[in-house]
């Protein structure tokens, strides 16, 4: 078969990527691959820079510096029509004027694709995306998750080497979102096209990708599979993004072969895994809330008091206040067999070592 | 809600001026309006309701003066719209969709400007210029003047039709390999067009009304509507003027009516 060949070859190689609009740094020397038939998300904050990386692989923004090689080809400064990469905007853009038809087949006759295959083609994803029986509506006779399916239609039509989306999902309600997630998806292995999505919802991220890109102030964090960024964040800004975390002050005394001794608030030493880069002296540790677990004060290498105590159904969230300085969130399974403390009593705190991990700052 | 207090309608003396701004400015218009209906030849005197003035203007004695002056107004205005509408089409898409390139809030002031000049100085100053060059035709001194200052009035509803396009959708265009010209005129001109052809009927309009440019710039031997009727006055008040100009005053109405309606479609379905 033809595409195995190309299996985790690199689809959009982006080399030493920096933009610069006046004085601020949108996107400060990125270097990532994106690798073929892969699911690939860029996750940030808004104003991260996350868009106008999207935006420079498309073409709607120039690179001050560095290289955007598509397949061995820098496109870097070709305009968008000359790139075989497609966009689902995030408010769709579809054209008011035409109906759903004309929009999926605007992109094969600009191609110079003949009436008869642009119309083949046209059925055929029209069928992909469910919307044959709406092929002459016009986009304002349309909900919202339909407009989006047709401009993902339009976009996929051409059969792009790329297709990127720009949060195509924040402008459905909820319900909707978490289906087309699952769409999306199969979409993306049905077709086997690249898909770049861009998001700061985190949950999306981890639901759908295949690997995930983490940029903060036009930097990038960390590039890594859902589980790796989850489990092991290498910085903590990845760790307080994705989920929620506690950062536990501590004081490192060693760091070697990405373990890491160090001793905690209250004098216990503690030994854990660590980020590259970790170094000696003051650190954060992070740990997930459900990787804490209470317990009596004597067994505990943290101990502290309980604060505030949250209901969340299949959970329960404790604060506790350490003896010394901090604060760590505990998420307990709620069960009729544990018995959790209530607010004011002294508790022990257990981490679990293999979900430990020293952080770089 | 804000207090009932400052509300415009507590203000004394509010209710009666308006009513006075009002009668001043529309009791000429109806008065025209009414008489043009008279039967009597008298222009104060009320002789009973009829067409007889109506009459008068489409086969009266005058009736081929002022055909022919309709017609060049008619056929100035078609013109001199029409060109105004495809410069300030172009005026706009360079204003708008080009960034924000040196002497951009120039040039807004450039396009704008004659709107603000006294009309009387813009007619000197035309008449001056025409002359200078010794360009004395009559009927293309006309379009070419009534061009000029109808681009202004052309180019606002145009530029605010654009200014609400938002440029995803030609960004979209070139995503979907469309060269610039194509995006321009398969997604931005089709969207543009009710604002098009908004700044069309405004700019036909204020061509065909015009009268003191017009009379300026003219020359000899030719009239447009406007100046006949001001010739005619000058001979004393006729009934059929009136009549001439309820007619004129209906087809502007009809056309800023249209104009407005025109240049408000696809808004709303935002």
């Amino acid at each position: 078969m033809v595409s195995d060949q190309h299996v985790n070859d690199v689809a959009i190689d982006i080399r030493s990527v920096s933009k610069l609009f006046g004085d601020f740094v949108a996107l400060d020397n990125v270097s990532v691959g994106i690798l073929d038939n892969e699911f690939f998300t860029l996750l940030g904050p808004s104003g991260c820079g996350k868009t106008t990386l999207l935006r420079t692989i498309a073409g709607f923004e120039d690179v001050s510096s560095g290289e955007i090689v598509l397949y061995g080809e820098n496109i870097a400064g070709l305009p968008p029509n000359q790139r075989p990469v497609n966009t689902v905007f995030q408010q769709y853009a579809l054209f008011p004027h035409m109906n759903v038809t004309q929009n999926v087949k605007f992109g094969l006759l600009r191609q110079g694709v003949d009436e008869a295959t642009a119309t083949r083609r046209v059925n055929e994803v029209l069928d992909l995306v469910q919307l044959t029986p709406f092929a002459t509506r016009l986009p304002s006779q349309m909900s919202g998750g339909q407009q989006q399916r047709v401009a993902l239609a339009r976009a996929l039509a051409p059969n792009p080497k790329v297709l990127l989306l720009d949060e195509p999902l924040s402008a459905l309600d909820l319900k909707l979102r978490q289906a087309v997630r699952l769409e999306l998806q199969q979409l993306q292995s049905d077709t086997g096209i690249t898909f770049v999505f861009v998001t700061h919802d985190q949950e999306e991220a981890l639901t759908m990708s295949d690997r995930i890109a983490v940029i903060n102030n036009g930097q990038l964090q960390q590039v890594g599979s859902a589980e790796e960024i989850y489990e092991a964040p290498k910085n903590k800004f990845v760790a307080n993004f994705i989920g929620e975390t506690n950062l536990i002050d501590v004081n490192v005394t060693s760091v070697s072969d990405g373990k890491a001794s160090c001793s905690l608030p209250g004098g216990m030493a503690f030994s854990c895994s660590a980020a590259d880069g970790a170094i000696t002296g003051d650190g954060h540790l992070s740990i997930r809330p459900e990787r804490v677990t209470l317990v009596s004060p004597a067994k505990g290498i943290l101990r502290g008091t309980v604060t505030r105590q949250i209901y969340l159904g299949t959970d329960m969230h404790v604060d506790v206040q350490l003896e010394d300085k901090g604060l760590v969130k505990v998420r307990v399974q709620n069960s009729s067999s544990m018995r959790i403390p209530p607010v004011g009593d002294e508790v022990g705190l257990n981490l679990e070592a293999d979900a430990a991990r020293l952080l770089v700052d | 809600m804000a207090s009932r207090k400052l509300d415009l309608r507590y203000f004394p003396g509010f209710r009666p001026l308006t009513f006075l701004c009002l009668f001043l400015l529309y009791a000429p218009l109806i008065i025209v309006m009414v008489y043009s209906f008279n039967d009597s030849i008298s222009i104060t005197k009320w002789g009973g309701l009829s067409l007889r003035w109506y009459h008068e203007v489409f086969f009266g004695p005058e009736a081929p003066k002022f055909q022919t002056a309709a017609f060049n107004s008619l056929t100035i205005a078609l013109i001199a719209a029409t060109l105004a509408t495809a410069i300030a089409t172009s005026a706009a898409t360079a204003m708008i969709r080009a960034g924000n390139f040196k002497g951009r809030s120039f040039g807004f002031v450039l396009i704008n400007l004659p709107i603000m000049v006294p009309e009387i100085v813009t007619a000197v100053a035309t008449l001056i210029f025409f002359s200078a060059i010794g360009f004395t035709t009559g009927y293309l001194t006309i379009v070419i003047a009534h061009t000029v200052f109808c681009i202004p009035f052309a180019y606002l509803p145009i530029a605010a039709r654009m200014q609400s396009i938002d440029n995803t959708y030609e960004q979209a265009a070139l995503d979907l390999y469309a060269t610039k010209f194509a995006a321009f005129k398969l997604v931005l001109l089709p969207l543009m067009a009710p604002g098009i052809f908004s700044g069309f009927l405004l700019a036909f309009i204020i061509s065909l009304d015009d009268f003191i440019i017009t009379n300026f710039v003219k020359g000899a031997g030719i009239e447009t509507l406007p100046t006949a009727i001001f010739g005619s006055v000058k001979r004393g008040i006729q009934p059929n003027i009136m009549a001439i100009s309820t007619l004129l005053l209906v087809v502007s109405v009809v056309f800023v009516t249209l104009s407005y309606l025109v240049g408000r479609t696809g808004e709303k379905s935002k």
